[in-house]
């Protein structure tokens, strides 16, 4: 220990031996706790922690699947899907510091084309039904948008674009109304029983088949399960698992849809508010349905401007998303003799060969009715009646019957004034057929001036007053009166099929009654209508009298005040087997036979067109 | 002395080229503390190169590149300092101590600011950080005081005196502010008072000022409403006490440690691999050894510092003079202590405290430092060694 006394002096020798142990003794013990530690970590609990680890690193994504085509009856694609980019934002990665958020919000904002507020408003909105999750600030948008924010990246850090599906619809307009569109699962209905398993941000269908036919149609997300690093981003070769979604399968329709675009060509023809419909009279099958005025389902694909807003949603008159075939409440006009008919006859009110004199007029309780024109048609049977379209005869008819309750219980078994059943969400109406018991309980409540009279029985004889139902019911109506007897459910879905083209599921809703109808009835009311359609003085016979195949069709013409009168045709066809029936409808377009009677004969040329190419050959070489 | 006769009695290992060995110094060099330092900055420069590839986009090498450039200047710079006599800066220790300050000092005007902080110099190639050269600086002067005033006043003037030394420059530090590093120069100087001599019952009242200072900082000043630590400090330093907190970094390097188990994860590893656990490259490399390699990994890694601390101590022992022995004491404290608080705060046992562990932490400053104070420790074994020989000089 040379050369060390000197400096610290004499004491320090045995004392500093003493100080060096104790230094290295602590030395050793931190020692021993670092190992022990690192022992339990490692080698006791290490088998959890690397679970939690794993458990660290990945998370699920959802690959959204697409949604199923939807075909007409002969397989022609009404909507297909294409894939489209979509914008997002992750607000919880938006730059924590409130002015550098705001500006990126305000380049974000001017990207979209929209302004700061509205952005903001949009992502707290969103943001209330999904916390946390991405929002979605403008769908379809350009590669060149993606391409200018890939490059940015550092500027715009929380953005990401998505690939998604988006509705095609290749024919335009073509059948919107059935179709319907799909859109983002609200709040509400992320709580319904039948949407469990969704999450906000899904899309599910919002109206017509989509809606109905949406849990075939959507198919189920696939899950990807990537490795992440600690900011959630995915890292490069980290898919780890892997689900991939199921394509939605696809409905076929039984609309025919060379008969719905002759039918919306006719309509727009006219450009008159209206409806059509053509079904089959056996199994309720629809093979065309629209509504005018109509509008392109693709505008829900993408964020509408303002003036579509204004145009969808905004115009009570027009409406254009409201489908008047289904939804419509109208009163017939003299398109309702036949069930007034069927209900007198049945209710032994009326025989197949009775003479009713019609003078023009017939006064009940004081008031006057007249016929259509004021002309006198002399003694009608039934069958001659129809073909006139005497309205006195079946002024005569409501008023035999207006206490009895017949006219009212027939056109409700026939499916007036009553939910059809179709397979439609708007198609839940019910309409009115006014009757003593509806009249007089308003009387009671003090609603109406005057109680239940004959005077009201006979107006709704004819088709006019508080009637109130649409062309579908109408031709349930008919269908009925045509196929002896059967209600049947309309419908439009037909069947699902896989993507490889197999049926998964038929649709046949059956018939939704039977209405015991006498066949002589039957024959004699189809008889009245062909001729009224064919015959010598048949109220179409302008229209469908060179028609070359026989049918059996009603004109009507309903009175609306303060509007015009409103144009109404119903016909069966073939005459007198029927197959099919068809209803228009025109607001405003007057007489039956100068508008709806005209569309109506357009769809059933496009309906019978190869028989009709085939019979003018025929007929050509004879 | 046996050491001695032994090494004469067998040939020595660079017979052939008699000379070259003796004139290089080697053989008066403590070869197992050499071994274990270069070994640390080998596995190093090793987790450096797996662990940090992607971390800067487009030079895979940032981080490898630079701690090897540091690492070969430190190496140098060791054997450099292994070469000089230590004793030399004793005579230098009002220059070291008043250069000590003053670099520290100098951050707070030509510093560059980090994340809050202003703790290093930006030179034109590399930052560098006075307070980490400062730790060996902070040794050599305050070894050097406590010899010089070893005779003068009273034992209790003596005591206030090293504190008043010792703490300047940690105060200095602290204010950059830079906890962790005023801990270690807090460590240095009880470490060298410690070895110096001073009474016991002085550490004893000095350890009760530290409880009371502690419970002040922590407890008093933020329940009285003038809080001395920033939040983020405070936070840190108590986090580990409760697991179930929130103490997310803490929390990610223990399950990155844990799932290591007892191989490791190699590539595979995802704790640190994936950004969850932060400063990996610096104050958590430990946590990545941990992950990559396993207990075996993390277990050797230890052992190297064990080894290393153990020579320091022994070097304690062996010094040829005073100074020598307070130096290496104040050396290994500043070792072992970092050592400890670093990888005890991976391992979840010591709070956060922002102190590098040395020789594998990436970082210039610190792993030259680090080198450096090795190189001293050389320098005294190689003097001792010197001196048992027969006061040969070279």
């Amino acid at each position: 220990m040379n050369g060390r006394s000197d400096e610290l002096g004499p004491r320090t020798g045995n004392r500093l031996a003493l100080r060096i142990a104790i230094f290295g003794g602590v030395a050793l013990a931190l020692f021993v706790v670092l190992f022990f530690r690192l022992w339990l970590l490692q080698v006791v609990g290490g088998e959890e922690y690397l679970a939690e680890a794993k458990n660290n690193r990945t998370r699920e994504f959802r690959v959204s699947a697409p949604r199923g085509e939807i075909l007409d009856r002969t397989g022609r694609i009404l909507v297909a899907n294409r894939t489209s980019l979509a914008l997002q934002v992750n607000p919880d990665k938006l730059p924590e510091d409130p002015r550098e958020r705001r500006a990126e919000l305000a380049r974000l904002a001017e990207l979209t084309h929209t302004t700061l507020p509205k952005l903001r408003r949009t992502i707290r909105e969103e943001l209330k039904v999904a916390a946390g999750a991405p929002v979605t600030l403008r769908r379809d948008v350009g590669s060149y948008l993606v391409f200018y924010l890939e490059e940015n990246q550092d500027r715009f850090p929380g953005v990401s674009v998505q690939r998604v599906f988006v509705r095609r619809y290749p024919h335009g307009t073509l059948a919107a109304h059935i179709l319907g569109n799909v859109g983002e699962v609200s709040e509400e209905q992320l709580e319904e029983p039948t949407l469990r398993g969704l999450e906000p941000g899904d899309e599910i269908g919002q109206d017509g088949v989509e809606d109905t036919y949406d849990g075939f149609l959507r198919g189920t997300p696939g899950i990807e399960r990537l490795q992440v690093d600690a900011f959630g981003q995915p890292t490069r070769n980290g898919q780890l698992v892997s689900q991939p979604p199921v394509p939605g399968d696809n409905l076929r329709l039984s609309i025919d849809s060379g008969v719905q675009e002759a039918g919306e060509a006719a309509m727009a023809s006219f450009g008159l508010r209206g409806a059509f419909v053509t079904m089959d009279v056996h199994t309720g099958e629809i093979l065309a349905l629209g509504s005018y005025p109509t509008y392109e389902p693709s505008v829900f694909t993408r964020p509408m401007t303002q003036s579509q807003v204004d145009e969808l949603y905004r115009d009570p008159v027009l409406a254009p998303l409201t489908d008047r075939a289904i939804a419509g409440l109208y009163p017939t006009g003299s398109t309702f003799k036949p069930i007034t008919a069927i209900a007198a006859l049945e209710s032994g009110n009326l025989t197949t060969g009775e003479v009713i004199y019609d003078p023009g007029q017939l006064v009940v309780g004081g008031q006057v009715f007249t016929n259509a024109g004021e002309a006198a048609n002399g003694s009608v049977s039934l069958v001659r009646a129809l073909e006139v379209s005497s309205d006195v005869f079946f002024y005569t008819l409501g008023l035999r019957m207006w206490d009895t309750g017949d006219l009212q219980h027939w056109a409700h078994a026939l499916g007036i004034g009553r939910p059809t059943g179709i397979d439609l969400p708007a198609g839940a109406v019910e309409g009115l057929v006014p009757s003593q018991k509806w009249r007089n309980d308003l009387y009671r409540e003090g609603e109406t001036e005057r109680p239940w009279s004959a005077g009201d029985n006979v107006q709704l004889a004819t088709g006019q007053g508080d009637l109130q139902t649409n062309p579908l019911q109408m031709a349930v109506a008919y269908a009925a009166l045509a196929n002896g007897g059967t209600v049947v459910t309309p419908h439009v879905g037909l069947q699902v099929d896989d993507a490889a083209g197999r049926v998964l599921r038929e649709f046949d809703p059956g018939p939704r009654r039977q209405v015991r109808m006498d066949a002589g009835y039957r024959e004699a009311i189809l008889e009245g209508l062909h001729d009224a359609a064919q015959g010598g003085a048949g109220t179409s016979v302008d229209v469908f009298g060179d028609f070359p195949i026989p049918v059996a069709g009603k004109t009507g013409t309903a009175q609306r005040p303060p509007y015009e009168d409103q144009s109404w045709y119903g016909v069966l066809a073939p005459y007198p087997d029927p197959r099919i029936v068809t209803f228009v409808t025109m607001e405003e377009g007057g007489f039956g036979a100068e508008a709806a009677a005209p569309a109506a004969r357009t769809i059933l040329e496009a309906y019978f067109a190869g028989r009709l190419s085939e019979e003018s050959k025929t007929g050509g070489e004879g | 002395m046996y050491a001695t006769r032994a090494r004469r009695a067998r040939p020595e290992p660079f017979a052939l080229r008699p000379g070259i060995a003796e004139r290089l110094g080697l053989p008066y060099m403590d070869a197992t503390l050499g071994i274990s330092a270069v070994g640390l900055v080998a596995f190093s420069v090793f987790v450096l190169g797996q662990a940090t590839q992607h971390d800067v986009p487009g030079s895979p090498g940032y981080f490898v590149d630079r701690q090897t450039i540091y690492a070969i200047l430190g190496l140098v710079g060791m054997y450099v300092l292994a070469r000089i006599d230590y004793s030399r800066f004793r005579e230098l220790r009002v220059g070291i101590y008043t250069f000590l300050c003053a670099s520290v000092t100098a951050v707070f005007f030509f510093g560059f600011a980090a994340r809050g902080s202003r703790r290093a110099f930006d030179l034109p190639f590399f930052s560098f950080q006075p307070s980490e050269l400062g730790k060996l600086l902070l040794v050599l002067a305050l070894a050097g005081f406590v010899i010089d005033g070893a005779r003068r006043g009273s034992a209790r003037q003596r005591t206030v005196r090293y504190l008043c030394l010792g703490l300047a420059p940690a105060a200095l530090v602290f204010l950059q502010p830079d906890l962790g590093t005023s801990l270690v120069y807090g460590a240095i100087t009880l470490a060298v008072m410690y070895v110096g001599g001073v009474p016991w019952t002085h550490f004893a009242v000095i350890g009760a000022a530290l409880v009371a200072l502690v419970a002040l900082v922590l407890a008093i000043a933020p329940a009285i409403g003038t809080p001395i630590l920033k939040g983020y400090q405070q936070e840190r330093l108590t986090s580990f006490l409760d697991p179930s907190d929130a103490g997310y970094q803490q929390n990610q390097a223990k399950i990155a440690i844990g799932s290591g188990e007892t191989s490791g994860r190699g590539d595979r590893a995802t704790q640190t691999r994936l950004d969850f656990v932060p400063e990996r490259h610096t104050d958590f490399i430990f946590a990545v050894i941990g992950e990559r390699y396993g207990f075996m990994g993390a277990a050797l890694v230890l052992s190297l510092y064990a080894l290393l601390i153990w020579r320091a101590l022994r070097i304690v022992t062996l010094s040829k003079n005073s100074y020598g022995t307070l130096v290496a004491g104040g050396i290994a404290a500043m070792l072992l202590f970092q050592v400890f608080v670093n990888v005890g705060m991976n391992l979840g046992i010591m709070p956060i405290t922002g102190i590098p562990l040395p020789l594998l932490s990436y970082g210039g400053s610190s792993i030259l430092a680090t080198l450096l104070a090795v190189g001293v420790l050389q320098s005294i074994h190689v003097q001792a060694r010197l001196s048992q020989k027969g006061r040969f000089a070279w």
